[in-house]
């Protein structure tokens, strides 16, 4: 009753039936897009809250408590203030791949954000072979990031990008055989079809190696999006702000929200393959059946996002617990610890599937 | 110590002793270079101090050597020339370490050219400034000297030195600080992690550190010449400007300096109060010590903790004194107003508190693996090493080197209590690390002996309006939160000193940083900085 697919399919109706068809296709992509960006940027101003809120409780402070009711208001005067900011233009740099890098990060996360699936109904795209997409088409913000720090001519940017670059391209390794581990266990790369199969049994609770993926998961995605103790590429100690030192109003803003937004994403991700996405907690036994009728009541977008919520949170608890690693122990940890162990736990999951 | 002079005496024909209380010993500049081998063979392996004064008709250098193995021995070097327009003295670099630093100081500030010191630059002054601004001749009319031209970087990479040759001829050197194809980074003067306005250029290969070259004199304020022109009283003002964070200890030493000097009776009451502040004061500097350590190494939750608990004694100190980061609350001769009424209850309240989060930042910090990962065997300095730099306080004690003045040369209150200096032995990281949060516990034990036993009585001795120091050579040494801090003051019997000098342990820290750090990463150096704990308006002075 609570689900938006009644309003989805009525503005369809509504359309359809007074407009040519080409026209219908053409205003619902535009509506689509629009709300999309809309979505993203309320997810990061949200997550600029939560993060300033929580990372206030946990240091026994209070946070912003004076722009609006319990500083709610404060994101959108962050947001107006970053706007209103001068760009500042350098003199040594290449002008074209310094902001052809910040495209290149926003566009990588929109993407990526793109492939979430909010609810029952609320999907954007949802090709099959949509893990693979999301593996591909993430990446590219470590190409952004890379062009960031080369181009903005700087020492420091220079060492921020070649950290981010060596960070990313390695704890995509993980991420990706972790993600693979469950394509094995659902048999499929389709998203929708991934989520499908957990309408009984959350994957978490299939087998004992999703336990092990999504761990991995966790680590290597908090490594991701360069939040510590990872957060190496900008070590604000050490490199003052890594590789986007030289970008200021706006265009550091969206390396702001790219990274916020990144953490969502990730949380979606991991709530998608390992939480069952929009799929409510069902006990799959007989003496359950009328509490799975009252988890069913719950709409699916609230459970997505309680979920992915609740792995931001643990995401912000670990980033506001533990100081940064050093750039070979970062790179020991994947390299040497979380790749074996993956690679070892897709084998053990392939032969679970074959022989359970 | 007649030993010690009969020593050098078999050593130099020329040594003459000056003092009969302190071994002060005068040395010709010819032979200087032989008493300080011998003298280094004796055991006599730190060097505290290193000062030039100008005389006017001639140029002094004084030697402050204590040893290591024995601390309480001291004693006091003098050489001079009395060649004013050139002077040139043999440096003693290649025997102490430590002297390297304070050698180009005292060329920095009074033109004394080293003779083989690898490395004659200005320490604090632009290189292209025109005069030495602490010799008794030079005009300081405002902007005079101050160069015009825009002042070049590449300047501070020509290092130069000067040598004999072999026919005994002065030669001048020029090399360059870095390689052509070093790739040198900047670190600071405007760095979040130099705790300060430090410049650090550091040649990079990849993340590893190959070379560091410390750059100061972004805050110098030139408190030695200013307080030349002062009265007693007002230069102590000037003194908790030097190490912000421990200014009431510095300022503890310059006022025993003076009594001491005068032979003033400090009532018991204002040393027991005295001695309480120190070690206030000492804690809130090693909390923001240990905050700031965590906050370099990436965990801004462990600054935060460490800056509320520290604000608590700033709360205390403010009660009493007004002040909270500069308490300005010593006076030559006591304290300058009795204790707040709620002192001791909120000091008593304040040190179970502590304890209990003491607790809670080993539980937060200490334990953690990633932090221990990194603190552990990173950063190592041998107890050698130390004793070369000079590295005393609690980077000293970390390497295990028993270097604690308050146990050497016990003053205001702490002969009479009981406390243990904190030793460990390993010299890293970690060791730095807990060095301080366990001296946090120790200066607890000591606040606690003393609270309740504060005499009663008067809180400051009679002193005369106008303060004048007898003439005369003074040192006094204080353990401050970084080290041996101390105190030179020449007095000629006037109103105001003829030459004051401050021993900055900080200084002492960041030369410690370039051994230390070589062949680690970036973000060790960061840590190590941290772990060192300098405060560079000390070392600018």
């Amino acid at each position: 009753m609570l689900e938006v697919g009644g309003i989805l399919s009525w503005i369809h109706e509504a359309l359809s039936s007074s407009c040519p068809e080409w026209l219908t296709l053409l205003i619902e992509y535009v509506l689509i897009g629009v709300g999309f960006l809309a979505l993203y940027a309320l997810i990061a101003l949200i997550l600029i809250l939560l993060e300033r809120k929580v990372c206030a409780y946990y240091q026994c402070r209070l946070g912003p408590m004076r722009a609006g009711f319990w500083g709610l208001l404060q994101p959108f005067a962050d947001m107006i203030k970053i706007l209103m900011k001068e760009i500042i233009p350098l003199l040594k740099n290449d002008k074209f791949l310094f902001f052809t890098a910040l495209f290149l990060v926003i566009i990588g996360s929109l993407c990526t954000f793109g492939a979430l699936q909010f609810s029952k109904d609320l999907i954007g795209i949802d090709f099959n072979v949509g893990v693979f997409y999301v593996l591909a088409i993430s990446s590219l913000g470590v190409l952004g990031i890379l062009l960031a720090g080369w181009s903005s001519n700087n020492k420091y940017t220079m060492i921020g990008a070649m950290r981010a670059g060596a960070q990313l391209v390695s704890y995509e390794l993980s991420s990706g055989l972790s993600l693979l581990t469950i394509v094995i266990l659902g048999g499929t790369m389709q998203l929708s079809g991934l989520i499908e199969a957990q309408s009984e049994t959350w994957f978490l609770f299939q087998s004992p190696f999703t336990w092990i993926a999504m761990i991995i998961y966790l680590i290597a995605g908090h490594a991701e999006t360069n939040r510590g103790p990872f957060d190496l590429p900008e070590a604000e100690s050490e490199l003052t702000a890594g590789y986007h030192i030289e970008y200021s109003g706006i265009t550091f803003g969206l390396f702001y929200v790219g990274e916020y937004v990144n953490m969502f994403t990730i949380a979606g991700i991991g709530t998608m393959v390992f939480l069952g996405g929009w799929q409510p907690f069902h006990i799959n036994a007989e003496w359950a059946a009328g509490f799975n009728g009252v988890m069913d009541m719950i709409p699916t977008w609230l459970w997505f996002f309680a979920k992915a919520f609740g792995l931001v949170m643990l995401s912000l608890w670990v980033r506001w617990s533990f100081p940064r690693l050093r750039i070979d122990q970062l790179l020991h940890l994947e390299w040497k610890i979380l790749m074996p162990i993956s690679l070892l736990n897709m084998l053990l999951m392939a032969l679970w599937v074959a022989y359970f | 110590m007649e030993k010690t002079l009969k020593m050098i005496q078999s050593v130099s024909s020329s040594c003459t002793k000056i003092d009969a209380a302190d071994v002060m010993v005068s040395v010709d500049k010819k032979d200087l270079h032989k008493v300080c081998e011998a003298l280094y063979k004796d055991g006599w392996d730190y060097l505290i101090n290193l000062t030039a004064v100008d005389n006017v008709e001639n140029i002094e250098i004084v030697y402050h050597i204590s040893k290591s193995a024995d601390m309480e021995k001291f004693m006091v070097l003098k050489t001079n020339t009395t060649d004013v327009e050139n002077p040139i003295i043999e440096t003693v670099s290649d025997i102490w370490k430590s002297a390297n630093l304070y050698e180009r100081e005292a060329y920095d500030f009074f033109g004394v050219r080293f003779l083989n010191h690898p490395d004659m630059r200005r320490l604090f002054l632009r290189p292209d400034w025109v005069g030495y601004p602490l010799r008794k001749n030079y005009d300081n009319t405002p902007n005079e000297g101050i160069p015009s031209k825009v002042h070049d970087m590449d300047a501070c990479e020509d290092v130069p030195s000067i040598t004999l040759d072999r026919h005994g001829e002065i030669v001048e050197n020029h090399t360059k600080l870095f390689g052509k194809n070093e790739y040198v980074v900047n670190f600071g003067p405007q760095h979040p992690s130099t705790h300060g306005v430090l410049h650090l250029r550091v040649s990079l290969e990849g993340e590893t550190i190959k070379k560091i070259d410390p750059n100061f004199g972004y805050i110098h304020r030139g408190i030695e010449k200013m307080m030349e022109s002062m009265t007693y009283p007002q230069m102590l003002f000037l003194t908790e400007r030097l190490d912000y964070l421990c200014g009431s200890m510095n300022r503890h030493a310059l006022c025993m300096c003076v009594e001491k000097a005068m032979g003033l009776e400090i009532p018991k009451r204002a040393e027991y109060i005295r001695t309480i502040f120190d070690e206030l004061n000492r804690i809130a500097s090693h909390l923001l010590g240990w905050a700031c350590m965590c906050n370099d190494m990436g965990s801004i939750t462990a600054f935060i903790y460490g800056m509320r608990d520290r604000e608590k004694i700033m709360d205390i100190f403010q009660e009493t004194a007004g002040g909270r980061l500069m308490v300005n609350y010593y006076v030559i001769g006591g304290v300058a107003q009795d204790i707040h009424p709620n002192f001791v209850n909120r000091v008593k309240e304040f040190i179970p508190y502590l304890r209990k989060m003491i607790k809670e930042y080993h539980t937060l910090f200490t334990g953690n693996p990633i932090a221990r990962g990194r603190m552990i065997n990173c950063g190592l300095l041998k107890k050698e090493d130390a004793i070369a730099l000079g590295m005393s306080g609690p980077n000293g004690r970390a390497s295990g080197w028993h270097c604690d003045v308050r146990k050497i040369a016990p003053y205001a209150a702490y002969s009479e209590v009981d406390f243990k200096e904190i030793l460990h032995d390993g010299g890293d990281t970690i060791d730095r690390y807990m060095i301080r949060l366990e001296e946090i516990e120790e200066s607890l034990k000591i606040i606690e002996q003393l609270i309740d036993k504060i005499p009663e009585g008067d809180f400051r001795a009679k002193v005369p309006a106008i303060v004048k120091v007898p003439a005369g050579e003074y040192y006094q040494r204080v353990e401050n939160a970084r080290g041996d801090f101390g105190v030179y003051l020449k007095s000629t019997g006037d109103k105001s000193p003829y030459r004051i000098k401050f021993r900055s342990p900080s200084m002492v820290a960041v030369s410690g940083l370039d051994p230390i750090c070589r062949d680690t990463k970036i973000a060790d150096l960061i840590m190590i900085g941290g772990s060192l704990d300098y405060v560079i308006p000390c070392i600018d002075r």
